[in-house]
C-alpha cells in the first residue's frame, strides 16, 4: 500500500480526491437521513416521545451493563443500581413481626418485597436482559426472515430451480405460518426444561415465518417497478439489482415491522416467564417479577406496579415510534400528514421545506 | 371471469386441499419436535418413586422403544382414526379438547364482539379528526393496550378492577345449571333456555376475561378502519354525500365506512386465530375451562400427548380462521376475482 502511493503522486491525490467526495457524500446522505427523521418527530408529538424513550431506555441498558465492569477497572467499582439486586436487607422489625415489603420511599424507589429485596434494583437490572432479547429475537427474525422473503419474491420465475426453491420456502412458511406461536413456544420451552436459554430457541423457531411473508410481498411488489426493468435492461448484474435496487426501497415497512416487534418480542418472553417456564425465579425479569406477586396485588401492589409499568413504558415507547414512523413511509397517511403539518406551519417555511425536499 | 358461485366452491376446495398439507407439516414439525426433545418421557409422567416395571409399561404402551420412524408413522395413524392418544393419567386427548372448545369459542366471539363494538368506532372517530388531539388520544389509547401483556391486564383486570366493580372475576360459576346445554356455551344456552337470570350472570361472568382477551388486540381494528377510512374519506361519493347536507353520522358510518370496513374484517377474521393462543393465558388466569387452560395443565405437567393434540387444534382454528377470512374478503368486495 505505501508502495504504491510513493509510486505515483498524482494518483493518490486522485484517490485522496475520490475518498473526500465520498466521505462528504455520506455526510451528505447522513444531514439528510436526520432531517428526514427530524421532519418525522416534529410531525408527531407521540412519534418524539416514543422516539426520546426508545434512545433513554438503550442508553440506560448499556449503561447498565458496562459501568460496573469499566469502573472495576479503574479500581472504583461502582454499580448504576443502588442495591444488589438479589441482596435480602434486613427488614424493620415492629416488637416481633419483621415487615419485609416495604411501600415505596427514598430509600428504596419501588419498595422492597416480601424477601425484602429491593425492587427498583430489580426493575433496572431486568432491563438490559429484556431489551437484549428483544433485539435479537427480532433481529435474528428480521435477518433470517427477511433473506428466505427475498429469495422467495425475487428468484420466483416459473420453471427454474430458483422457483423451486421459492416454493419450498413459502410452504414451509405456511406451516409455521399456521402454528399457534405462544402455545408452540410455551411447549418447545417446557419440553427444552426451564431456562433463559430455552425459552429464547423457543421464540426464536416461531419468529421468523411473517417476515418471509411480509418481505416477499415487498418483493414481489418493487420488482416489476419500471426503475428495476431499466437497471436490468442497463446490464446491471442480478444481486446488484437485488441489493442496490430492490432491497433499498423495501427496507422502510420492513424497518417499521422491526420496530415494533421488539415490544412484542418482549412481551411473548416475559410471559413465559410468568407462566414459569422461562427464566428461574432468581433472576430479575419482569413477567417473573409480576408473577411472583400477582396474587398479593392488593396487598403490596407496588411489586407488581412497577415491572408492569416497565414493560409497559417500553414496549410503548417502541410501538410509539413503529406506529409513527408508518404513517410517515405510508403515502397514504403521509398526505393527511402533511395537510395536517401545512396548516401549523408557516407558509414560508412550507415553501422552503418543500424546496429543500423537492 | 372468476366470479361465478362454482368458482368459490373451486376456490375453497383448492384452499382445504393446501389446508392439508399445512396440517400434516404442523403435525410433523410439532411431533419430531417433542420427541427428540425429550425421547423418554416415561421418568417424567412415572415420578421418583417408579419402579422400572412401571416405567417399561409406560414404555410399551406408547411405543416409546420403537424407532422414531414408526412411532411416527404409528401417531399419524391413530391421529387419522381419531385416537389422540392419551395423557400420563390416560385421559383421551381429543374428547378433552372437544368438550373444552365452546367455552374458548365462547370466549374468543365475545372478545371479538368487543373489539367490532369498541375498534372500530374509535378508529372512524380518528379518521375524521386525523391529526388533531382526538386521533392522538384514540392512538394513545390503542398502543396502550397494544403495550400491555395480556397477562399484566389479566391479572389486574381479575384481581384488582373485578371486585371493584363487583363482577365475577373467575369462570367458575356457582351454580350448576339447571337446564340442558346444547351448545356449552354458557350464554347461549342460558339464551335457548330463556333462563334471563342465568343469561345475565353468564354475560358477567364474560365480561372481565373477554375484555382482557381483546384490550391487547383492539388496535387492531381501530388501525385498519382508521387506514382504510382516510383512503375513502377524500372520494368523490363521500364529498357528495357531504354537500347533500347529510349528517356526520350518516356520512361516516353509512356511506364511508361501508367501504372500508372489507379489511378490516379480514383483519379481524385472521386476529381470531391469533386470540386462540392468546386464550392460554387469559383462561388461566380467570380459571375458565376452556382449551387454553387445558392447554397450559398439559404444558406445565408435562402432557406431551395434549400439548401436541392443542397445538395442532390450534393450527387447525388458525388455518379455518383464515380461510373464512379469505373468503369473507371474496364476497364482500366484488372487485376480488377467486383464484
Amino acid at each position: 500500500m505505501a508502495l504504491t502511493a510513493r509510486s505515483s503522486s498524482t494518483r493518490t491525490e486522485a484517490d485522496a480526491n475520490r475518498q473526500l467526495s465520498r466521505v462528504l457524500a455520506w455526510i451528505g446522505q447522513l444531514r439528510r437521513g436526520s432531517r428526514g427523521l427530524y421532519r418525522v418527530l416534529r410531525a408527531n408529538p407521540l412519534t418524539l416521545v416514543g422516539f426520546a424513550l426508545v434512545v433513554l431506555l438503550t442508553l440506560t441498558a448499556v449503561a447498565l451493563v458496562i459501568v460496573p465492569p469499566i469502573s472495576a477497572a479503574f479500581g472504583h467499582p461502582m454499580s448504576l443500581t443502588p442495591y444488589d439486586p438479589n441482596a435480602l436487607l434486613p427488614c424493620p422489625t415492629v416488637g416481633n413481626q419483621s415487615f419485609c415489603a416495604q411501600p415505596p420511599s427514598l430509600e428504596h424507589f419501588f419498595g422492597t418485597d416480601r424477601a425484602g429485596r429491593d425492587v427498583f434494583s430489580r426493575v433496572l437490572t431486568a432491563l438490559p436482559l429484556d431489551l437484549a432479547i428483544g433485539f435479537l429475537i427480532a433481529g435474528f427474525a428480521l435477518l433470517t426472515g427477511g433473506g428466505l422473503g427475498l429469495i422467495a419474491g425475487f428468484w420466483d420465475r416459473p420453471g427454474t430451480i430458483g422457483a423451486a426453491v421459492s416454493l419450498t420456502i413459502m410452504r414451509i412458511t405456511d406451516v409455521f405460518l399456521a402454528f399457534p406461536s405462544l402455545v408452540l413456544a410455551l411447549a418447545i420451552a417446557a419440553s427444552l426444561g426451564r431456562g433463559t436459554i430455552p425459552s429464547i430457541i423457543a421464540i426464536l423457531l416461531t419468529w421468523w415465518p411473517y417476515y418471509v411473508r411480509l418481505t416477499r410481498g415487498e418483493v414481489l411488489a418493487v420488482k416489476h417497478q419500471p426503475y428495476v426493468t431499466a437497471a436490468r435492461a442497463a446490464g446491471v448484474a442480478e444481486w446488484r439489482i437485488l441489493f442496490r435496487h430492490v432491497l433499498r426501497n423495501i427496507a422502510e415497512p420492513l424497518v417499521v415491522y422491526f420496530t415494533m416487534d421488539v415490544g412484542t418480542v418482549l412481551v411473548v418472553f416475559s410471559t413465559i416467564s410468568f407462566i414459569g417456564i422461562g427464566v428461574p425465579p432468581n433472576v430479575p425479569e419482569w413477567g417473573n417479577m409480576i408473577q411472583a406477586y400477582s396474587d398479593y396485588l392488593l396487598i403490596f401492589p407496588w411489586v407488581v406496579a412497577f415491572p408492569g409499568l416497565a414493560i409497559f413504558v417500553t414496549v410503548l415507547a417502541f410501538s410509539l415510534l413503529g406506529d409513527g414512523l408508518r404513517d410517515i413511509l405510508d403515502p397514504r397517511s403521509r398526505r393527511a400528514l402533511s395537510q395536517a403539518e401545512t396548516t401549523t406551519r408557516a407558509p414560508a417555511a412550507a415553501a422552503t421545506a418543500a424546496g429543500a425536499s423537492g | 371471469m372468476g366470479r361465478s358461485k362454482g368458482d368459490l366452491v373451486i376456490f375453497t376446495g383448492k384452499r382445504l386441499v393446501q389446508l392439508i398439507a399445512v396440517l400434516f407439516g404442523v403435525v410433523t414439525i410439532t411431533f419430531f419436535f417433542t420427541h427428540v426433545a425429550i425421547p423418554n418421557p416415561c421418568y417424567v409422567w412415572s415420578g421418583p418413586r417408579a419402579t422400572q416395571a412401571i416405567i417399561q409399561d409406560c414404555i410399551d404402551k406408547n411405543d416409546l422403544d420403537k424407532p422414531l420412524l414408526d412411532q411416527y408413522v404409528l401417531y399419524l395413524g391413530k391421529l387419522l382414526s381419531g385416537d389422540w392418544s392419551t395423557s400420563p393419567r390416560g385421559v383421551p386427548v381429543l374428547p378433552t379438547i372437544l368438550a373444552a372448545f365452546p367455552q374458548t369459542l365462547e370466549l374468543v366471539l365475545a372478545a371479538l364482539f368487543l373489539m367490532v363494538v369498541v375498534g372500530i368506532p374509535l378508529g372512524v372517530i380518528a379518521a375524521n379528526n386525523s391529526g388533531r388531539w382526538s386521533d392522538h388520544l384514540v392512538r394513545t389509547f390503542y398502543l396502550s393496550g397494544w403495550a400491555t401483556p395480556t397477562y399484566l391486564g389479566g391479572v389486574v383486570l381479575s384481581i384488582a378492577i373485578g371486585p371493584l366493580v363487583g363482577l365475577p372475576h373467575s369462570g367458575n360459576f356457582g351454580s350448576i345449571p339447571s337446564f340442558p346445554e346444547p351448545f356449552h356455551m354458557s350464554v347461549l344456552d342460558a339464551l335457548v333456555n330463556l333462563d334471563f337470570p342465568a343469561v345475565v350472570d353468564a354475560i358477567a361472568h364474560l365480561i372481565l376475561p373477554a375484555t382482557a382477551l381483546a384490550f391487547i388486540n383492539l388496535g387492531i381494528a381501530t388501525r385498519m378502519t382508521r387506514g382504510s377510512m382516510l383512503e375513502v374519506l377524500p372520494m368523490d361519493y363521500v364529498k357528495t354525500a357531504r354537500i347533500k347536507g347529510l349528517s356526520d353520522f350518516w356520512v361516516l358510518y353509512k356511506h364511508a365506512l361501508r367501504n372500508s370496513l372489507i379489511s378490516t374484517v379480514t383483519v379481524l377474521g385472521i386476529t381470531a386465530g391469533s386470540l386462540l393462543s392468546t386464550s392460554v393465558v387469559i383462561e388461566e388466569i380467570f380459571q375458565w375451562p376452556g382449551v387454553g387452560r387445558y392447554a397450559f395443565e398439559s404444558i406445565v405437567k408435562y402432557n406431551f400427548n395434549g400439548t401436541i393434540g392443542v397445538v395442532i387444534f390450534f393450527a387447525v382454528g388458525v388455518v379455518v380462521a383464515n380461510l373464512i377470512a379469505d373468503i369473507l374478503y371474496g364476497l364482500l368486495d366484488p372487485r376480488v376475482e377467486w383464484r
